[in-house]
């Protein structure tokens, strides 16, 4: 009776394992085969595509005039062939910017939803939620015409301040600070504090959590954005790096180990932004779970 | 230290709910006054009007002949220790207890002076750079009393401070703020549905149902001097026992049980402000305390017992369950036939006590009361 049940057991847990392998390998395979393809010449990727024959790795790139002979060379070529930088920088600059704005705008309108009284507030939080179910691609077109009558078109501000509010956010926001007691403004208005005050300094600490989960789906989502930045961008300059990586698609055929060399670098800040906050995510996402 | 009085204040929710009716009150200054009642009867509300977290829909508070119905609470001088103590999480101690300070600008060397002074007071010198999370109970609300005693407040606002609070360190935290409030002299305010914190904390009762005031006194005389039913029910531990019957004129007044065949002579002093209802149905109101087997003392029968009569001035009651407390037990009773009237009597202990048999009380009767029929019935007696 017991033996079978240690088998069986151990049975168990050997499947978890296998699937957990198996799903492991199926995300780990993708990047493995992006790092091979950004190593790979042009001519090499046919090889590696239909017989697997790993790409004889063309190294060595040279930044302003000292030769690196480790570095591999499509990753060279591809600040030789686009503005990689300035695009890189546009994303981070868009992104970082959207970010701050946005985490500021929704943490005041979540507090104003969450925590203050006034007339209609349900209804107005209701119709701003509302907005949540209308599909993006919908409001593309009225949204450039505003940025266009603004005059934010082919500038940065129209990449950042349209983003700069988000009804999701508001939404994540009011539900993490509905999780706060309400005692503690009681207890710091009783203290002397102000509106302002209970909000920057007894609500927003506490609900720093919610605030950096928030930073973090704000600032990978428009790092990735692609569509928006697309039809509002048409000088170089203010590429973002979807964009610019679009580049070896298009004006010079597919070139497909250039864009794996510049999607790799790419990935360097999200992951960076994950590496660095990844407890937070798992603590909000838990958070929002358990009392949201 | 100053004045308060709530006259004719009232609250209702969404224009239909009423929660606190007619509320009038004079607190002296320097007073202990304590709200009590079950839950929603109105007196955290009450509590959260003085302080400005809830709105009034009637009526004037006053504090210091300052009428505060339109003045945010930050600027009433008030401070409030709340049920759940309400400490900021991520401030460490020191800081909760300055934050009050820190944004009324208050110089820094000040500020530390006081916190200092009521940490020492309050025995939690420590534990000022810890957090409110690594505190225990008894220590959290140590904490939400400094950070209302560093502000020097005109008024103290308690909203069941006590209740988190394991049994006995209640017990102990009760005699510290009644000892607290002796040192500081501060006009309190506690609410509380502990009718035992009421009893031992108040200088005044504020006993609330429904919204409404139903008594306010000292706390002895509402004990000895309960002015309805409820009063009597709510005040004393172990309750007061209820018996409903009638008032008959028989030799004198006699209360006449309509189940389990109980006939008490009414004596002197309850007659006299009972003989209006004879006739009527009443209600007999016992403390069980107000019961023993021996009619020595205050339980010997009022002078000119007219014995002979059936039942006189005991009670003959069944008994079911004995519980030893120590010098007292308490005896779980009912009357004769009728089983489902229980009586609850808290006599001298004897060890030889044998429930199952019937047992003859005898009436301390300043604990004895009539009422009108219902839950608030008024006291007939007074």
């Amino acid at each position: 009776m017991t033996e079978s049940r240690t088998i069986s057991a151990t049975f168990g847990r050997i499947l978890v394992f296998v699937i957990l392998c198996a799903l492991g390998v199926t995300f780990v395979v993708p990047f493995i085969w992006q790092v091979l393809m950004s190593l790979a010449s042009l001519k090499d990727v046919d090889l590696l595509t239909q017989t697997g024959t790993p790409p004889a790795v063309s190294m060595g790139v040279t930044i302003w005039g000292v030769r690196i002979p480790w570095i591999p060379s499509n990753f060279g070529l591809v600040f030789e062939r686009v503005h990689f930088a300035k695009y890189f920088f546009n994303s981070l600059l868009v992104a970082g910017w959207v970010t701050l704005l946005q985490v500021i705008t929704s943490a005041m309108a979540a507090y104003a939803f969450a925590r203050l009284q006034w007339p209609g507030r349900d209804r107005i939080f209701l119709a701003y939620l509302a907005t949540l179910m209308i599909p993006g691609v919908v409001l593309m077109a009225p949204n450039f015409a505003i940025v266009l009558g603004l005059g934010m078109f082919n500038d940065y501000s129209g990449l950042i301040i349209p983003a700069a509010f988000s009804a999701f956010g508001t939404f994540m926001l009011r539900q993490f600070m509905l999780t706060i007691p309400a005692s503690l403004d009681e207890a710091a208005a009783i203290d002397g504090a102000s509106h302002w005050a209970i909000f920057t300094r007894v609500v927003l600490p506490l609900a720093r959590p919610g605030l950096i989960v928030l930073a973090i789906f704000t600032f990978l989502g428009n790092y990735n954005s692609f569509f928006w930045p697309l039809i509002l961008t048409k000088s170089d300059n203010l590429r973002t790096l979807p964009i610019g990586l679009l580049v070896f698609d298009s004006t010079y055929g597919r070139e497909t180990p250039l864009i794996m060399a510049a999607s790799l670098m790419a990935m360097v800040p999200p992951v960076l932004v994950f590496l660095l906050l990844n407890r937070y995510l798992v603590k909000g996402i838990q958070l929002g779970a358990v009392k949201g | 230290m100053a004045t308060l009085t709530l006259k004719n204040v009232r609250k209702i929710y969404d224009k239909k709910v009423v929660a606190v009716e007619d509320f009038n009150l004079d607190v002296a200054d320097g007073e202990f006054v304590v709200f009590v009642g079950p839950s929603g009867c109105g007196k955290s509300t009450t509590l959260r009007m003085v302080a400005g977290l809830e709105e009034i829909s009637g009526g004037t508070i006053t504090i210091d002949n300052k009428v505060v119905n339109e003045v945010a609470p930050k600027d009433r001088d008030i401070a409030m220790v709340f049920q759940n103590y309400a400490l900021y999480p991520h401030m460490s101690v020191y800081k909760n207890m300055a934050f009050g300070l820190m944004l009324r600008k208050m110089p820094r060397t000040e500020v530390k002076q006081r916190v200092t002074d009521a940490a020492k007071l309050l025995g939690i010198e420590h534990l000022l750079e810890r957090k409110p999370k690594a505190l225990s109970g008894g220590q959290r609300q140590r904490v939400a009393l400094g950070r209302a005693i560093v502000r020097e407040p005109k008024v103290f606002l308690f909203d069941e401070p006590l209740s988190n609070l394991d049994a006995k360190l209640r017990v102990t935290t009760r005699t510290e703020l009644k000892n607290l409030h002796n040192r500081l002299k501060t006009t309190t305010i506690y609410v509380t549905h502990d009718q035992e914190e009421a009893m031992t904390l108040g200088d005044r009762i504020v006993v609330m149902s429904g919204g409404l005031i139903q008594q306010v006194d000292s706390p002895l005389h509402i004990y000895r001097k309960p002015v309805n039913r409820f009063v009597a029910a709510f005040l004393g531990a172990p309750p007061m026992n209820f018996i409903e019957g009638t008032l008959k004129r028989d030799n004198g007044l006699a209360f006449v049980s309509n189940v389990g065949n109980v006939r008490l002579n009414i004596p002197g002093r309850l007659a006299d402000g009972a003989s209006r209802y004879e006739g009527k149905p009443v209600v007999l109101g016992i403390r069980p305390i107000a019961m023993s087997e021996q009619p020595i003392g205050k339980f010997a029968p009022p002078p000119g017992d007219r014995v002979g009569l059936p039942g006189g001035y005991t009670i003959t009651l069944e008994t079911h369950v004995v519980e030893p407390l120590g010098e007292k037990i308490d005896v779980s009773c009912s009357l004769p036939g009728a089983p489902d009237q229980k009586i609850l009597a808290r006599i001298d202990a004897r060890d030889d006590f044998q429930p199952g048999k019937p047992v003859i009380l005898h009436l301390d009767f300043d604990h004895v009361h009539l009422f009108e029929p219902g839950e608030f019935g008024k006291n007939i007696a007074l």
